[in-house]
């Protein structure tokens, strides 16, 4: 029974090991950029842009940076092992293994996880020494912050899988993930956008993402934390089963 | 039928194509347990599209492998683990010493550190034991070269397959690869190459496969193929310093050096008569030979189109 797991569970481990090993780079950095994004725009900032009276900009702030830093390394995370593992071509050695697509895609998800999850400590930890965090909801906080990372690393290791170069990447990186981000809420509240922008923030996914877990943190939200769990817990479905599917037919690692 | 009778390797009609271009065109072949195999074939011959189809690396647009009785695509993980493949392309990988790679490949077959033993007994045996603590960048081609072997037989396969495995690589690594190689084999596994280098597949090969543009060309034993050669080969050496074949023998020239030439003719005729047609040609014979057709020899007449 333990045998039939360990190639899954090494896969796991390899995924964490890896960005480890480079921690000053996976972890640390965007540990300081977040710190930078909370200083500089805690500072330019008006108070009331956060659209909630009871709230400083600070603490609205935070929860959303949390949440950007932890897709955004989660993404990073089973992207670029993927792609690196295309470009120095030792993908081959776990296309030769009996891992099955489903463990494959799971390994690359949980290291994502793990590296969304850590970034995303590091930085409540540090910040709040001087953003006060209270947690309202802990299960929500938990939920969200789990559900964003398997995500994020899903459509990170769909990016990897589609991408043959790391130009390629870099385009879905730039082009789909960051607008995402930015426009999904982290430094504002929907409520005070225009109505065609309100709706457009509406079909974005990250939005509930970031939404839900700034329910989770501070009580208050732009929407419903369940229709937020709903459409990212979907969106996570669906992503899984189209990447799972197209990696059992060998789309672009089977030549 | 005993576990013996199944192939260790059973190709039937497989076919495959990239866009316009058929890289294999219904191959059939079976390969029996315990062999020593080549499969060889000019550059684009579709070689390394079959090792990759029986390694699963590439899907076959039709047709079926089988490892052992193993359906590659339908019960691909059973497969997986009777097979080792050393790819011919180098791979990398930065974040892990050797020894850890070995052991990460391993844990992907499903073994822990009951398999560390036989980890470290491929890097003494591959001479990379000291190179354990390296990372593949660190390493050359060579060294990289016996990585991607040891890589591939961290989980004791039945069925080691070798694509290229001494290109680029120096003789005396050559020798010790195929030392090692051999003693896998006489301890049951077998093995299927292929190779650039025809003297390799002649002396360690007792079974042969040549492609050319896809098709299975010739399926034999090493012998018999180069028993049925159509062609025999006859040194003949002149005297003087100028000496010249005649006319009706320029044809049959295969090598030629200084004096010295080597003569490509029908098997099967008579020696007496290149001698009377040499000397009625003023030809003063210093020496004749036969020499026996190499592997080289049968496998240039085979796949060289104008040749047939």
């Amino acid at each position: 029974m333990i045998a039939k797991y360990r190639g899954f569970v090494t896969l796991c481990r390899k995924e964490i090991q890896r960005f480890l090993s480079v921690s000053l780079q996976t972890v640390f950095a965007p540990l300081v950029s977040t710190l930078l994004y909370l200083l500089i725009f805690g500072q330019v900032m008006p108070e009331g842009a956060s659209g909630f009276d009871a709230l400083s900009y600070h603490q609205f702030l935070l929860p959303g940076l949390i949440m950007m830093a932890m897709l955004q390394n989660a993404f990073s995370n089973s992207s670029s092992s993927l792609i690196q593992s295309k470009m120095y071509r030792n993908l081959d050695l776990m296309l030769l293994s009996p891992l099955s697509p489903l463990a494959i895609f799971l390994a690359f998800v949980v290291g994502a996880v793990v590296r969304g999850l850590m970034v995303g400590v590091a930085i409540a930890v540090v910040a709040s020494f001087w953003v006060p965090m209270p947690v309202t909801h802990l299960a929500w906080v938990i939920v969200f912050a789990l559900l964003t990372t398997m995500v994020l690393g899903a459509l990170g290791f769909l990016a990897g899988l589609w991408a043959d170069k790391y130009d390629k990447l870099a385009a879905f990186q730039n082009f789909i993930i960051s607008p995402l981000t930015f426009l999904s809420g982290v430094f504002y509240s929907v409520a005070i956008l225009p109505p065609i922008w309100q709706t457009a923030t509406w079909l974005n996914p990250f939005f509930y993402m970031v939404d839900g877990f700034r329910y989770g943190v501070l009580g208050v939200s732009d929407v419903s934390p369940w229709l937020s769990l709903a459409v990212t817990f979907g969106f996570m479905l669906v992503l899984s089963m189209v990447t799972v599917s197209l990696l059992a037919r060998g789309w672009k690692t089977r030549r | 039928m005993n576990n013996h009778a199944v192939p260790a390797i059973e190709i039937r009609d497989v076919v495959k194509s990239y866009r316009d271009i058929a890289a294999l065109k219904s191959v059939s072949l079976s390969i029996p347990q315990g062999s020593f195999f080549a499969l060889l074939g000019p550059n684009g011959a579709g070689k390394s599209t079959l090792i990759s189809v029986i390694a699963g690396l590439v899907k076959a647009d039709a047709g079926h492998v089988r490892i052992l009785g193993h359906d590659v695509v339908s019960d691909y993980a059973d497969a997986r683990r009777l097979i080792g493949l050393v790819p011919q392309e180098l791979i990398d990988e930065p974040f892990f010493a050797i020894q850890d790679l070995l052991r990460i490949q391993a844990g992907y077959f499903g073994f822990g550190q009951e398999q560390w033993p036989w980890i470290d007994e491929l890097l003494h045996n591959l001479g990379l034991w000291d190179k354990r603590k390296e990372t593949m960048p660190s390493l050359s081609g060579g060294m990289k070269r016996r990585v991607l072997i040891a890589l591939a037989l961290v989980h004791k396969p039945k069925v080691l397959v070798l694509d290229e495995p001494t290109a680029g690589v120096d003789i005396e690594l050559r020798l010790g690869l195929w030392t090692f190689i051999r003693q896998l084999h006489a301890q049951g596994m077998t093995i299927i190459l292929t190779t650039h280098y025809l003297e390799e597949a002649e002396q360690l090969c007792e079974q042969i496969a040549i492609l050319r543009e896809g098709q299975l060309l010739a399926l034999s034993s090493t012998q018999a193929l180069l028993a049925a050669h159509p062609w025999e080969y006859i040194e003949v050496t002149l005297q003087g310093e100028n000496a010249a074949l005649p006319e009706t023998l320029l044809t049959h020239i295969h090598r030629q050096q200084a004096n010295k030439w080597v003569l490509r003719l029908p098997r099967g005729q008579v020696r007496t008569e290149l001698v009377a047609q040499l000397q009625q040609a003023g030809c003063l014979l210093s020496e004749i030979r036969s020499i026996e057709a190499s592997l080289e020899d049968v496998f240039r007449a085979m796949t060289s189109k104008d040749l047939l």
